[in-house]
């Protein structure tokens, strides 16, 4: 029986992880599109853009992914999910990647923001363009400002992929949801948190490292 | 035929009057000190030249050519957005990214808060931006900086991060970084102000050692006995204008204006 549930957890975690590592490797750049945009000094791209990040950061994920995909069946009668297990899996990442970029996009911008102006200007009277200056000389001390909240964000999420259960994607909490509905067993429910816990706890350490490997600047 | 020359260079943020018609010359191989109380428009001035501000008025030519004139151009860099000139409805034609780092190629800026870039060594600060403006194989190039950190002192701070040295030390570092491109002219944005009283003095005689070597130098400083043993010229700003101008000893034993008279009563 144990190592039933076991093989059933481990394959649920798979997806789990699988989620937790798409998004992040869609909403990590992404984020920084959005910031980008919420910074422009076009105004009506700069309001368009905090506008959505009002919208995304304003509402429960959970909602957001149940009307991503649900929502363009009912409303438009189009499906671009399909009812397949990948169609599932697809809708969860587009709104989790969405959600989360726009997350990372506000932490962005405000370790960009608290970079001093004397930084861009050294680069910018050593004739550096624009793009230099912010990929070689800033871009780094904003990684390590934002180490903190990010890895906050980021821990967060490995929580958040069990919100993917309302399309029905089977991960981690949906596996072990799964005994309990058929054989009315509760203790494999209990027993996700011990995945939970390592995966975070072997990010905090990764994370602690990263720190570390950033602490010879300030 | 002046290295730099500057002629009726103005510069206005939003109602205030921050630069007012201001003209001067230097001389290859010169340095001009230019003194006056804060607020009265010593720095913008060196903005202006190192075109981290945008003048409304006025031209700046370097060697006889003309970097920037404000009648035809209206350069900006991208942190400032013009208002003054489209209310005097005048048409601005903006530089090029392009052309303003060209134009900016004419002159190197010294900070007073330093502004090194922390996550690089004192060598890489030195190294980056010759690096990126590909000017010379890595050879070359690491083999200038050294030479540059060495001519400021510091050959045994090259893997040193900023965090790691004085603040006299990294005031030097950073003149060796800009020095790195070649500037026709080398600005330097009151560059002691930020030091405590014994750390001036190598950052000083770092500037001393320029101008043995010929190095052609505008200084904003509130180092007085420095401006009148360094300067070849001295300019006395007050109110956005050029006050006074003159000799070091002009300007030191022969004060005309009341202002400067004024001023220079407070040291």
């Amino acid at each position: 029986m144990f190592s039933d549930v076991l093989t059933a957890l481990a394959a649920g975690f798979g997806k789990t992880l699988q989620i937790f590592f798409l998004t992040l490797a869609g909403a990590v750049p992404l984020g920084l599109v959005i910031a980008f945009g919420s910074m422009s000094r076009f105004k009506p791209l700069k309001y368009a853009v905090r506008g959505l990040i009002w919208i995304i950061r304003g509402t429960p994920l959970m909602l957001q992914l149940i009307v991503i995909f649900y929502g363009p069946a009912l409303i438009f009668g189009f499906d671009p999910w399909g009812g397949a297990n990948s169609g599932r899996l697809a809708a969860t990442l587009f709104s989790f990647i969405l959600n989360y970029a726009c997350y990372f996009s506000e932490i962005y911008r405000g370790g960009i923001e608290s970079i001093s102006k004397g930084q861009y200007e050294a680069g910018q009277v050593l004739g550096m363009t624009r793009s230099q200056v912010f990929f070689r000389v800033v871009l780094l001390q904003v990684v390590k400002r934002i180490m903190a909240p990010m890895s906050n964000e980021i821990i967060t999420l490995v929580k958040d992929t069990s919100l993917a259960r309302v399309v029905a994607v089977s991960e981690l909490l949906f596996k072990a949801e799964a005994f309990t509905k058929s054989q009315g067993l509760i203790w494999p429910l209990f027993f996700t948190g011990v995945f939970y816990l390592l995966f975070s706890g072997l990010l905090t350490v990764v994370f602690g490292k990263l720190e570390k490997k950033l602490s010879y600047f300030n | 035929m002046p290295i730099l020359q500057v002629e009726h260079l103005s510069k206005r943020f939003d109602q205030h009057e921050v630069l007012r018609d201001i003209s001067f010359s230097i001389e290859k191989g010169e340095v001009l000190a230019i003194i006056g109380s804060s607020g009265g428009g010593k720095t913008t001035m060196l903005r202006c030249l190192n075109f981290l501000e945008t003048a409304d008025d006025g031209t700046i030519s370097v060697d006889g050519k003309v970097i920037f004139d404000g009648n035809v151009q209206n350069p900006q860099n991208f942190r400032s957005t013009d208002k003054s000139k489209m209310r005097s409805g005048k048409k601005a034609v903006r530089m090029s990214d392009e052309e303003l780092r060209a134009a900016r190629r004419h002159f190197g800026l010294v900070f007073q808060s330093f502004n090194l870039f922390p996550q690089y060594n004192v060598l890489q600060n030195v190294t980056l931006a010759p690096t990126l403006a590909k000017a010379g194989t890595p050879d070359e190039i690491n083999a200038r900086a050294r030479a540059l950190i060495d001519r400021v002192g510091l050959t045994e701070k090259l893997d040193f991060y900023p965090c790691q040295l004085s603040g006299g030390q990294q005031q030097r570092v950073a003149i060796a970084r800009s020095l790195a491109l070649s500037p026709d002219i080398l600005c330097f944005d009151e560059p002691t102000s930020a030091l405590d009283p014994e750390l001036t003095g190598e950052v000083l005689r770092v500037i001393r050692d320029l101008r043995q070597e010929n190095m052609t130098m505008v200084i904003v400083t509130h180092e007085m006995e420095f401006a009148r043993a360094v300067a070849d010229k001295v300019i006395f700003m007050a109110d956005g204008i050029i006050e006074e101008m003159g000799s070091p000893d002009e300007i030191f034993t022969n004060p005309k204006s009341p202002k400067l008279r004024s001023f220079l009563g407070n040291f």
